[in-house]
């Protein structure tokens, strides 16, 4: 019991003597020792005990010692008077399974061996990979005002100068007791830094407590018991009011919390790679307004749905270096995509695993080919995303010109460099963009003549640039545009993406 | 002069210009009266963008007619030039209605025709270029030669749509108004 001192005594008899559970004791006392929390209880129980009686054996000389006045205090409590042996008697009749009146039993049998096989049972029947854990409470918001109680009844009765931040929280304690406990029975170690986390809920049947509390938190609490309201008005209620309207310490309830539920939840897990899109009849993502279809499928789900079934996952968030039109074609080594598998059951796959599950997706539709697919960390993300601003594009557009041209009427086209562009957001767009002039370069062009109307355009282009624009001018929106270059009405009939520039996911052998 | 409308409703994916190949669909409105204005409709998902550009049948586009001033101060203390959107939902957009004027044109031959709206909504931005080059209205009126752009509320957006004509039946319109004529 080396880290109790003899400031804490009065703490612990007050708090025995009032029915509080010996590990809250040692939260009261500010003791920030982990391994002495998970001392079994009856131990601690008896270690307290034996600490008041050897107290009261050496009274003398100790009480003489440290002559402190929270002593003096405690004696001129109404009740407390008389012997201190007998304040001593009242705390050791706490039998182990009294519910604490501070921690409803969190700290007692919420920390005993059968719930934490209970929770186990619980979290290994969800089936979920994983190789760390964390465990999370929600306890019940009643617990803060019980909190306070004991607290001011400790400031009242005893006069401690402590501030209420310095006890040890409910909720710490409490992890620091289950998780080595958890730890063990999972097989896995307890690391808050990652993946895996188990969220367990405590309810208390409102109890006699918040009926007490009603009054005062009339005017302060709106709404629901809340945890935030709860904690919210525990700050405006002024300390004589809550003295005034209830027993601090806190009077010992009749109920235990009951465990409501266990939420299992696994980190997100994210899988990149590249997508060719081979129709013209096909979305990147679904399309749909007014809640109506427009087309049955999209890159993104025909992608999805086997990461989805082979994961395990609640959910998907789909995303990419950047995104073509519904009649673009997306070509070459395809186009960068990331997707994050929300609360996935299953997390381990091997290069070989992953490879069939990539094998599966290209065998199950001929719209879509994918490649490079593969396990990423969540940072590597970013990577992608800075493509999507900074790197080239190349594109191959099918061209219409209005006015017959000779093969020698573009070749000019093809000594065009760094072209620099002012587009206006295209009509298309504007309703979900604002109006903007933005500038853009064409780096390079490259023409293909094919018949007096028609020919083939390889363009390098800045990330952003709309390509459909600056073929047929958007209304002479985007200046300078193929048109007004060939000095003829243009527009745009195909559009092919040959290749988005940006270096990552890295690429796999085959 | 409200009855003398045209719209035309343009496909959302595809070419700009109405006589291009992939268009298809536009509609025109039109009541009794001449038919000066046009409207090139973009169905953009459920929200409509509206091109204003002078229909064929308007005087200005009729040979011999020279445009010597285009002016979008429309009075003396409102100005289509002065209009200013920001922020994706164009905040700062002068409201017009369906008669409100956006610009006044005169003819070498002592003409002012004044150009409306045609379309309820908010003015998303005015054509400068034919500030500099009138002759663009007369070359190309659909595309370039554009007056403004409005774009219209989105609750409205499919009573505007109601009742257009497509470009085929108002070049049956035409036809008729020109028998009639002759």
């Amino acid at each position: 019991m080396s880290p109790l001192t003899e400031k804490d005594r009065p703490i612990i008899q007050l708090l025995l003597s009032t029915g509080t559970c010996p590990r809250c004791v040692l939260r009261f006392c500010c003791v920030g020792s982990q391994m002495l929390y998970r001392h079994p209880h009856e131990e601690l129980l008896k270690d307290l005990q034996k600490f008041l009686r050897n107290s009261h054996e050496e009274e003398g000389s100790v009480c003489l010692d440290v002559s402190n006045p929270p002593c003096k205090r405690l004696r001129l409590e109404p009740g407390e008077e008389g012997a201190s042996d007998r304040n001593c008697n009242v705390a050791i009749p706490h039998l182990p399974g009294n519910i604490c009146n501070v921690c409803l039993g969190v700290l007692q049998e919420f920390c005993e061996a059968g719930f934490v096989k209970k929770v186990c049972q619980k979290v290994n029947s969800a089936d979920y990979q994983f190789i760390s854990f964390v465990f999370s409470v929600s306890l019940p918001p009643q617990l803060s005002v019980r909190e306070r109680a004991a607290w001011l009844g400790v400031k009242q009765n005893l006069g401690l100068p402590f501030p209420e931040d310095d006890i040890i929280q409910l909720k710490e304690a409490y992890k620091w007791i289950i998780h080595p406990q958890l730890s063990e029975e999972l097989g896995v170690p307890a690391d808050g830094k990652v993946f895996f986390s188990a969220f367990f809920f405590l309810r208390h049947i409102l109890s006699l407590l918040f009926l007490v509390l009603d009054s005062l938190f009339y005017f302060t609490l709106q709404s629901v018991f809340t945890r935030m309201a709860v904690i919210k008005a525990l700050e405006k209620i002024k300390e004589e009011d809550f003295l005034k309207h209830f027993p601090c310490p806190p009077s010992s309830p009749k109920n235990h919390c009951d465990a409501l539920e266990i939420q299992c939840n696994n980190g997100a897990v994210f899988v990149a790679g590249r997508y060719n899109k081979y129709s013209r009849n096909l979305p990147q993502t679904p399309w749909i307004i007014d809640g109506e279809r427009k087309l049955e499928s999209s890159v993104e789900e025909l992608i999805s749905e086997h990461l989805m079934a082979q994961f395990k996952a609640d959910s998907f968030n789909f995303s990419s270096s950047g995104r073509e039109d519904v009649d673009v074609r997306t070509l070459g080594n395809g186009r960068p995509f990331a997707i994050e598998l929300v609360n996935p059951h299953r997390i381990h796959f091997t290069t070989e695993e992953m490879r069939r599950l990539q094998q599966a997706i290209n065998d199950s539709s001929d719209k879509i080919q994918v490649r490079d697919l593969q396990l990423v960390t969540r940072s590597a993300i970013g990577r992608m995303k800075e493509g999507e601003e900074e790197k080239t594009k190349t594109y191959s557009a099918l061209i219409w010109t209005d006015k017959a041209i000779q093969r020698e009427d573009i070749t000019f086209l093809d000594d065009i460099k760094e072209l620099k562009l002012d587009q206006k957001t295209p009509l298309r767009v504007l309703h979900r963009r604002p109006l903007a002039v933005r500038c853009r370069l064409i780096h390079t062009m490259r023409s293909e003549y094919i018949d007096e109307h028609h020919f083939r355009l390889h363009l390098k282009t800045q990330a952003g640039t709309y390509i459909k624009e600056f073929v047929h001018g958007d209304f002479g929106r985007t200046k300078p545009n193929i048109g007004s270059l060939l000095n003829r009405t243009a527009d745009i009939l195909e559009l092919d993406v040959e290749s988005v520039d940006v270096d990552w996911p890295p690429t796999l052998a085959d | 002069m409200l009855d003398a409308f045209t719209r035309i409703q343009l496909p959302l994916v595809g070419a700009a210009q109405p006589e291009l190949p992939r268009s298809v669909g536009r509609w025109i409105q039109h009541s009794q009266g001449e038919i000066w204005f046009c409207a090139l409709v973009f169905s953009a998902v459920t929200l409509l963008i509206c091109v204003i550009t002078l229909a064929e049948a308007h005087p200005l586009l009729q040979s011999g007619k020279t445009i010597k001033n285009i002016n979008y101060q429309i009075s003396a203390n409102c100005s289509r030039l002065q209009n200013k959107v920001s922020g994706k939902s164009k905040r700062g957009a002068q409201f017009l209605t369906e008669l409100a004027p956006l610009c006044r044109i005169s003819s070498s031959d002592g003409e002012e025709y004044t150009i409306y709206s045609c379309i309820r909504g908010r003015l998303i931005e005015v054509n400068e270029n034919i500030l500099t080059n009138p002759a663009l209205l007369q070359e190309k009126p659909s595309t370039e030669g554009y007056i403004a752009v409005v774009l219209p509320k989105f609750e409205e957006s499919k009573s505007i749509t109601q009742g257009l004509l497509t470009q085929k039946e108002y070049e049956e319109v035409l036809l008729k108004r020109r028998s009639s004529a002759s």
